[in-house]
Formats: C-alpha cells, structure tokens, sequence
C-alpha cells in the first residue's frame, strides 16, 4: 500500500541519501564498539565454558565467528538501530504529523504515506546489511583480540578455528535476517510516527512504541527464521 | 467555484457542523467567519478535504471531492494552495528550499528556473533576500508570508488561509488581506480565507459565510454587513463599545447621504 507512483524521483532519491547517511554514519560508532565486546565477551565466556572439556582449543575462533555471522552480530545491531533509528524515524514523522506538515505536503499532492517512509526503508534496506556485515566482522576481530591477550591462544589457533567448518549459508542467513529486521524496525517506527496524535507527551510515547516494539518483534522474527532456515 | 451542500460533521458525541451549503465564487475572496470555536477550520479542512463531513457533499466545479479515488485527488491538489493557522512551513528547511519544494516535487524546471519563480513569489509578498533564513528566524507576520509566497508557487486555482492574519498588528494584517484579495483578483481564482478580524470582514469580504454553533447564520458581503437585521452578526462584528459608536455614526452618515 506504501509503494505507489512517486511525484518526483530525484526527490525521493536525494531523501533516500539523506537518510542513508542519518542510519550509516550516525551509527558506525556505536556498532563498533558494542560489537568488539559483543565478540570478546563471547571468546572469554567460551573459553571458560570449554575449559577442561576435550574440545580443542581452536574451536574459540570458529565459535566466535559463528555467534558472531549467525546470531550475535545481526540481532544486537538490529536491536541497537530499533533503539537509535527507530526512535529517531517516529519522532521525526511524528512531529511532522503534529506540526501539520503532513497536512501541508498532502494538500500540495504529494503522497505522503509514500514519499516520508519509502525513502526511509530504502534506505534501512540497503545500509543496514553493510552496518551488520561490519558488526560480524569487528565483533571476530575483538574475539581476536580477547583470546590473543588473554595469553592461552596462540595467533594461529584462533585463525585456525576461524577457517574451520564455513557453511556460506550462515553468511546467506545473516543476509537475510538483517534485511527482515531493517524492514521491521523502520516500518514499525514509520507507523508510530505517521499515525501520532496529540501532543508532545503523545509523541514521546509514539518513539517509545517504536523501540519496545520494534525489538520485540526483531525477536519474535529472529525466533521464527531461525526455525525455518535452519531447519 | 466550489459549493458545499449539507455538511455535517460531528467529532465523538459533539456536532460541530450542522448541514452547511454555500457557494464560493471565482475571482473572489470568501470569507468564513465565526467566533473562535465556530468550526471554521473544520470547515476549511472538509474542503480540502483533510477531514471527511459526517455526511454531505464538497463541490469543485462539478467535481465530488468525497467520491473522487487518491489519484484524482492528488490532480486536484496540484490546483490547490494553502495558509494553515500555524503556518506548517518545514523548519528544518531554508525559506527558499519552502517555497521551492512544491516545485521540486512536481515540476522539471531547472534550478535557475525555480528560482527565478520563488523570488517572484517572494516579491509578491514583499520579502526579498531572505531566501537562505530558516523559518525560526523570521518573525510571525514574516512566516504567513513565506507561508501565502508557498501556497502560490505552483499557481493554484483554489487558494485557501485559515487565520492568515491573526496574530499581527493592523497594519500588517491588512497588507496580508491587500496581498490575498489581489492575488485572487489578478489570477481569477478561487479564494476562501478564514477570520475572526472585523477590518477583513469590512476590507476584503466579497462573499462572507458567517458560521454560529454549527450553521450558517447569515450570508451577504462587505457592503451588506452594517445594515444588516441580523443581531448576531452585528454582534460579531461591533464586539465593542467603540465598534458600536463607530457603527452608530456611519450608520447616521449613511442616512444623511440618502
Ligand atoms: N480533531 C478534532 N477532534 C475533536 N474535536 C475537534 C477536532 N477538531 C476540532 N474540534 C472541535 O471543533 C470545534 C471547532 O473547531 P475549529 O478549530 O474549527 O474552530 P475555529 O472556528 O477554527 O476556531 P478558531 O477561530 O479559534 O481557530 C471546536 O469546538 C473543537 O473542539
Ligand atoms: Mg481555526
């Protein structure tokens, strides 16, 4: 219902880019560092639970990819973007709402269901996915760095590991959930916002919506595709 | 024209509109008044239709807006300008990149071309060189005109303001009545203009619909209003003590005329 003909391109692409840059850069940061202790903490928690087990000790390096491609990387950014963007998109379409600017660009026909949340899943659509390939990749890289310093893994061990038993179909997995989560989060937090009414508070409470909501489905998602693509 | 035809309109339990027909002219300003509360915007939105009546029909030409699908409506817009009583200008845009974006969404005209057009438009309601300020920077009377220079861009067949004068000293409000009264006498459209401001009234109201608790109360326009029976109207219009001297001598004036 939201995809439908569009006014003029070039302004729906020049929105797109903006916000693309609101999503990419605005959050390149935060990803960061929450990812590398995303990675470390799983390399020292595993350490531990495996210590005095027969699992070789390279398996930290394969295990830490793995959380890192399958589950951890993709669902904590997503979360992290429902918390960062989604309240961002909802008070931003929000306050348009209630300071009549929807109703302005209605009434010079612009098709405003379309124009203000296209550009936005579009752009979620596409730097989501980069933004999570990044997390997986930092958070391998500050698995590294805590087995390395924690001085019982050798360089080579943990490189080991990470070159051992690589299905691309965890990679194809991580694809495909972090563009159902892009799309959850900014449609959800759109809708909060395009449909607020009242005042500041209410508005308030509509950014709110989006980001319990907005995980709380990413989760429910996350369960669900978990199920189907693994099985 | 445009010709509303039993509009009701009730929101919850509470009946703001109550069967309104009337007929808005071409090539004149209509005015709507009422007291605070009349309904006026909820009229004006039923119009453009922001807002759907409970029951009736809105008439553009021989148009039903009601009946008409999003594609039809989106046409008719493009015909359409508007003041909101807050103004609504964008605020994280420039007063140029306001006024411009009616012409970015819609035409393929060249940047040079556009602007050429926001300048003239910006003339047109006396503020030039302000084209780089952002909407918080420019004091009220300066905003409506920004606003009235963006409902104009794209040359509108209708052009409606909801209180575009509210809010000013007299002077200025009577500038923005001048420049909305030629506007829609040099174009020949279609001009619905909201106010409580009894100099509007006596100015500018070439066809006045006066709205009270929810019907039309009176009709007539500007040289109709003083010697007018109806109390209410008269009311409305001399609030004050003052108003009402001045009715009683141009009233005396009139007669020593005849
Ligand atoms: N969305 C809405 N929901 C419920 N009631 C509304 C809504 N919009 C307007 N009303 C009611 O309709 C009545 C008329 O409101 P309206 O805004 O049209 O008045 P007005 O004539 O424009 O007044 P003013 O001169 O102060 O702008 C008011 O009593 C208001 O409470
Ligand atoms: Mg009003």
């Amino acid at each position: 219902m939201i995809f439908r003909k569009p006014e003029n391109w070039s302004m729906y692409y020049k929105e797109t880019i903006r916000q693309m840059y609101d999503i990419g850069i605005g959050s390149l940061m935060i990803i960061f560092v929450v990812n590398i202790f995303i990675g470390a903490v799983t390399a020292v928690q595993f350490t531990y639970q495996l210590s005095g087990t027969f699992i070789p000790k390279y398996y930290i390096g394969y295990i830490v990819r793995d959380m890192a491609i399958i589950e951890l990387a993709v669902t904590f950014t997503s979360i992290i973007l429902a918390g960062k963007v989604g309240s961002n998109m909802a008070s931003e379409i929000g306050g348009m709402r209630q300071k009549e600017h929807i109703d302005a660009m209605e009434i010079m026909g612009v098709n405003t269901s379309s124009y203000l949340v296209m550009p936005k899943i579009t752009a979620a659509l596409i730097v989501i996915p980069i933004l999570v390939s990044l997390a997986a990749l930092v958070s391998i890289v500050g698995g590294y760095i805590a087995t390395i310093y924690s001085g019982s893994f050798s360089h080579e061990e943990f490189i080991q590991g990470l070159r051992s038993f690589f299905k691309p179909q965890n990679v194809k997995m991580m694809y495909v959930k972090a563009f159902v989560f892009s799309y959850i989060l900014t449609s959800i937090a759109c809708y909060q916002g395009y449909f607020v009414k009242g005042g500041s508070i209410e508005l308030g409470h509509a950014s709110t919506r989006a980001v319990v909501f907005g995980i709380i489905v990413i989760l429910m998602a996350d369960y669900f595709l978990a199920v189907i693509l693994t099985g | 024209m445009i010709r509303v035809e039993g509009i009701y309109k009730s929101f919850k339990d509470a009946e703001i509109l109550k069967g309104i027909d009337f007929l808005f002219e071409e090539g004149k300003t209509n005015l709507i008044i009422g007291k605070s509360g009349a309904g006026k915007t909820v009229l004006l939105k039923i119009l453009v239709g922001l807002i759907k009546p409970t029951k009736g029909h809105v008439w553009y030409d021989d148009d039903d807006l009601c009946s008409m699908n999003k594609h039809e409506l989106i046409t008719l817009r493009m015909q359409v300008g508007m003041l909101f009583q807050g103004n609504a200008l964008f605020d994280s845009m420039t007063i140029e990149e306001n006024i411009r974006f009616p012409l970015d969404m819609f035409t393929k005209k060249t940047l040079k071309e556009k602007r050429t057009r926001v300048n003239f438009c910006l003339e047109r309601v006396n503020l030039e060189g302000i084209n780089n300020k952002y909407p918080s920077e420019i004091s009220g009377g300066m905003q409506k005109r920004v606003g009235i220079a963006r409902s104009i861009v794209l040359k509108p067949k209708y052009l409606f303001a909801d209180e575009p004068n509210s809010g000013l000293d007299p002077k200025t409000a009577i500038r923005i009545d001048e420049l909305l009264s030629s506007i829609t006498k040099d174009n020949n459209i279609t001009t619905i203009i909201n106010t409580h401001d009894m100099n509007s009234v006596m100015e500018i109201g070439d066809n006045i619909c006066f709205l009270n608790e929810g019907k039309l109360e009176w009709k007539g326009n500007k040289s109709e209003v003083l010697e007018s029976p109806n109390e209410t109207l008269q009311e409305f219009i001399f609030a004050s003590p003052f108003l009402q001297r001045l009715k009683e001598n141009a009233l005396k004036n009139l007669e020593s005329e005849k």
